[in-house]
């Protein structure tokens, strides 16, 4: 197939999104959809992997291969998918209690590795799916039904904490703007090497601190500000700022070999997957030589 | 003593952390197993890097040998400690070694040769510590009556990458060794014989590495931990040369999630860890069941619970693999009872696995895992049948075709389709889903699919029984005793025999291999013809005897537990059965002498 035999909905499921009217992660649906249709990334070669919420219903909604699996792990499981068969397009998905909550010692040990797979992250900055519980993104202050006093602690920084743990390709996006985000998913899905999409996806129902409302004023994008991509130094600044700027696009992008262009395994031969299994006579002989 | 019909010679080293035991170890390992003749190693360590108290015991039989055995035959002290801890255990006609420098024998034994030697004069005053182990090992060859020159080829191939100086020191200091030996040392009556054949030789964990490359494993995934990291250094050290993709990552965690995915890409894959890490694999074990992906986990089980006690053994993680993860559903549990079932068991494991699309768990444990085992090289074969199952293949080009993954179908088995196949597109789902994988746990609820696929998956494993070998009942029917045991245990368990045997009581042995599926049917069977049944097993609650209750409603008459860390002796089951047979007790637990 070529790019333009593909259109967004080529990567529609049957199934209608249960989303609540109004949630955040419709814009980053269309968004992958559409980012998939215009590099022309044929379905059937795009593994779709999520753990467990709201945002990690995504592989049931975009058709390609999916799998939806446990809370926080997967970066595990997409990480296996991408290093077994390294010709395939792996997209992970999900959200942040997912991902920097249960699943945060994952993110830092993937990105340090440069696995070649891009994540996006539906940060809602609360856990819908259990009904409005604190999230490793809410501010200080917020109240929620496990904070109902007001939260004592201080938010991850999903950005930061990419960049320090060697992630190479680090952005946010705003599922408001999908023209922008649109632009964002495809750099990443292109990008040779670990990409993160921190990604605001308002949760109308049980955040009413950080909604569009919230998002609109604020959301100024890098590009506009002539930011420098290969400066981290820069891009922390930029990622630190919280107040009336917050900034969404490319903070920063690295030139990295990933971990399977420098696995001697994947040399030749093709995707392990794909390979024949069992040792060779060869193997067998010499294996036994040195135990005798 | 040892005459040459029966050959049977127990080499004990004994001295601290970083004192040089393996090397010593690897060498007469070598220098037996090319001679042909059996043996098994068991290393009572420590999870210390430099001092306390290691105690090496090769064993050396010209017949199978399965386990350490009851007595020692040559003791080499690499300290006081060693020395003063184990110079008791000798008996008449036995050998201890010593640097005499350093080292005062204390009280020996009737008819025990207390051989010193002068370290610093055998080598000159050289400051090399670790040379008294190789002048050992020339004492060692003049008093098996093996000729020198063997030693010399090992110490040659030992150290020949460190340069021929290195060689020629270690050469030098072991000849000083042997010929002071022969001017001061009886050697014994009848020395190390000469078996068949050269034989090879292997740890468990290495023919679990093995195992699982002949199997096809293309992805192995771990985070270290005793005593299971030897299947990662045997793979990590043979993935380039084999094909194999080995990962260390953060935690048993990813190991355990990440091999999934790999397996769903297409990949045969494997992980293995101990107790405390198998702990933290088990809800991806409910995962691959949930997702039907077939995926490998290997438990080698240590003295827990908890951390435990990280280097010592014990078959106490029964219940934890029974119980691993969330749910009811079919994993299939095995137990080897040696290295080279545990090598055998796996490309049988992967292919049931692959077949009924499920987690497959392996149970060895220290004894099995770091214990060194001969074996005959032409019984090693690492190109077994490989079935991989239903797996569709052929891409679908019909843009209105629906692949179904989880398609109800009589035998339950749905086939697969890997991802990168045109047209066959589709999700694998933790959550409940119905056959075309949409979920039914959120707004889809209907107890009408649910309870249709919970039959599906279960219907899958309707034929496993007929798959599995029934365990089979050892020696003679009538045997006033029949003890009962799982796994690594049956090797000790058939020597204790022997010797009950020879005392005039006969006894036979059911040795369980497969835990799930369990062959109820069989063993109630051979059970229920029995007149007293024991069972033997490393733990202190008896994880095994409620199993088979549970399985059968048999309770077994008595129990020999042990749960000190240290692994049976033979003659450990040779008295708790007298005992047993003797009084109304129900369980015996055999006193450890050896104390490491």
């Amino acid at each position: 197939m070529t790019a333009t035999e593909l259109s967004p909905k080529d990567f529609k499921s049957k199934i209608n999104p249960d989303w609540c009217p109004g949630c955040g992660d419709f814009g980053v649906l269309n968004g992958l959809q559409r980012a998939c249709a215009e590099l022309g990334i044929a379905p059937h070669t795009i593994v779709n992997v999520s753990g467990i919420g709201c945002s990690s219903n995504f592989p049931g909604y975009f058709k390609a291969y999916g799998m939806h699996t446990l809370h926080g792990r997967s970066l595990a499981y997409a990480a296996g998918v991408q290093l077994a068969n390294h010709e395939l397009t792996v997209i992970a998905t999900g959200g942040d209690g997912d991902g920097y909550g249960i699943g945060g010692n994952h993110l830092t040990h993937i990105a340090r590795r440069n696995v070649n797979l891009t994540y996006i992250v539906m940060n809602n900055q609360i856990y819908g799916l259990t009904t409005g519980q604190v999230s490793p993104t809410s501010r200080p202050g917020a109240k929620t039904k496990s904070t109902p006093f007001g939260n004592l602690e201080t938010p991850i920084n999903p950005i930061t904490s990419a960049i320090m743990a060697g992630a190479t390709f680090v952005a946010r996006g705003y599922s408001a703007d999908g023209k922008h985000l649109t632009e964002l998913m495809k750099k990443a899905i292109q990008h040779n090497g670990f990409a993160l999409i921190d990604i605001f996806s308002p949760c109308v129902t049980f955040n009413k601190d950080n909604s569009y409302d919230f998002f609109k004023p604020r959301v100024k994008k890098l590009e506009d500000e002539g930011h420098d991509t290969s400066d981290w130094k820069a891009a922390c600044e930029k990622a630190l700022e919280w107040g009336d700027t917050i900034y969404t696009g490319l903070f920063l992008q690295r030139e990295q070999p990933t971990l399977s262009d420098l696995e001697p395994v994947l040399k030749e031969g093709g995707p392990l997957a794909r390979r024949p299994l069992g040792l060779s006579t060869e193997d067998s002989a010499r294996i036994i030589k040195r135990m005798c | 003593m040892s005459s040459s019909n029966n050959f049977d010679f127990a080499i004990s080293i004994g001295g601290a952390a970083g004192q040089g035991i393996a090397t010593p170890g690897n060498l007469l390992s070598r220098i037996f197993i090319r001679r042909g003749l059996h043996l098994h190693a068991y290393n009572a360590y420590q999870s210390i890097i430099r001092g306390g108290h290691i105690f090496l015991t090769i064993r050396v039989r010209n017949q199978p040998v399965t386990n350490h055995g009851d007595k020692l035959d040559l003791l080499h002290c690499l300290n006081q400690d060693t020395m003063d801890r184990h110079l008791r255990l000798m008996g008449p006609g036995t050998n201890v070694l010593f640097n005499s420098d350093t080292i005062e024998p204390s009280e020996a034994g009737d008819g025990v040769q207390l051989c010193g030697l002068p370290i610093k004069e055998l080598t000159d005053n050289n400051r090399n510590k670790l040379l008294q182990n190789t002048i050992a090992l020339g004492a060692m060859m003049h008093l098996l009556g093996i000729e020198f020159q063997v030693l010399q080829d090992v110490l040659t191939e030992q150290f020949g990458r460190k340069g021929q100086g290195v060689v020629d020191e270690n050469v030098s200091v072991a000849r000083a060794g042997y010929e002071y030996a022969t001017a001061n040392f009886k050697p014994l009556e009848n020395g190390a014989p000469t078996g068949p054949k050269p034989l090879a030789v292997w740890t468990g964990n290495e023919a679990l590495g093995m195992g699982g490359a002949s199997a096809g494993v293309k992805f192995y995934c771990a985070y270290p931990m005793s005593p299971a990291t030897g299947v990662l250094h045997w793979m990590a050290k043979n993935a380039r040369e084999v094909g194999i993709m080995v990962r260390q990552v953060e935690d048993e965690i990813a190991a355990s999630n990440m091999i999934i995915g790999a397996a769903h890409a297409g990949c045969r894959t494997m992980c293995a860890t101990s107790g405390g890490g198998f702990a933290l694999m088990t809800e991806a074990i409910g995962a691959a069941s949930m997702m039907e992906i077939p995926a490998v986990y290997i438990n080698v089980m240590r003295a827990g619970p908890s951390t435990g006690v990280p280097t010592k053994t014990e078959q106490a993680d029964l219940w934890q693999v029974l119980g691993a993860s969330a749910g009811d559903f079919e994993r299939l549990i095995v137990a080897p009872t040696d290295a080279l079932d545990a090598f055998n068991t796996l490309p049988e494991l992967f292919n049931l696995t692959d077949h009924y699309q499920c987690p497959g768990i392996l149970l060895s444990d220290l004894l099995i895992s770091e214990g060194t085992f001969s074996v005959d090289p032409d019984a090693i074969n690492l190109q077994p049948e490989i079935n991989r199952g239903k797996i569709v293949t052929e891409p679908n080009e019909d843009p209105d075709y629906e692949f179904h993954r989880y398609e109800n179908t009589d035998d339950g088995i749905s086939a697969r389709a890997l991802p990168g196949t045109l047209g066959l597109t589709h999700v694998v789902a933790t959550d409940e889903h119905d056959e075309d994988s949409v979920l039914l746990s959120d707004e889809f609820t209907n107890p009408l699919k649910r309870r249709k696929m919970v039959e599906k998956r279960a219907r899958k494993f309707d034929d496993l029984l007929e798959r599995i070998a029934a365990p089979q009942l050892q020696g003679p029917a009538d045997a006033e005793v029949t003890l009962v045991g799982f796994g690594s245990t049956e090797g000790v368990i058939a020597e204790g025999i022997e010797q009950l045997t020879a005392a005039g009581v006969t006894v036979n042995q059911l040795a369980v291999k497969w835990i799930v599926p369990f062959h109820a049917e069989a063993v109630t069977e051979i059970l229920s013809k029995a007149n007293k049944t024991i069972m033997v097993e490393n733990n202190h609650s008896g994880q095994f005897f409620r199993y088979l209750r549970s399985e059968t409603g048999i309770t077994v008459d008595a129990s020999i537990r042990k749960y000190d860390g240290e692994p049976f002796m033979p003659h450990h089951i040779a008295d708790g059965v007298r005992e047993l047979l003797a009084g109304d007790a129900k369980i015996y637990v055999p006193e450890q002498e050896i104390m490491v």
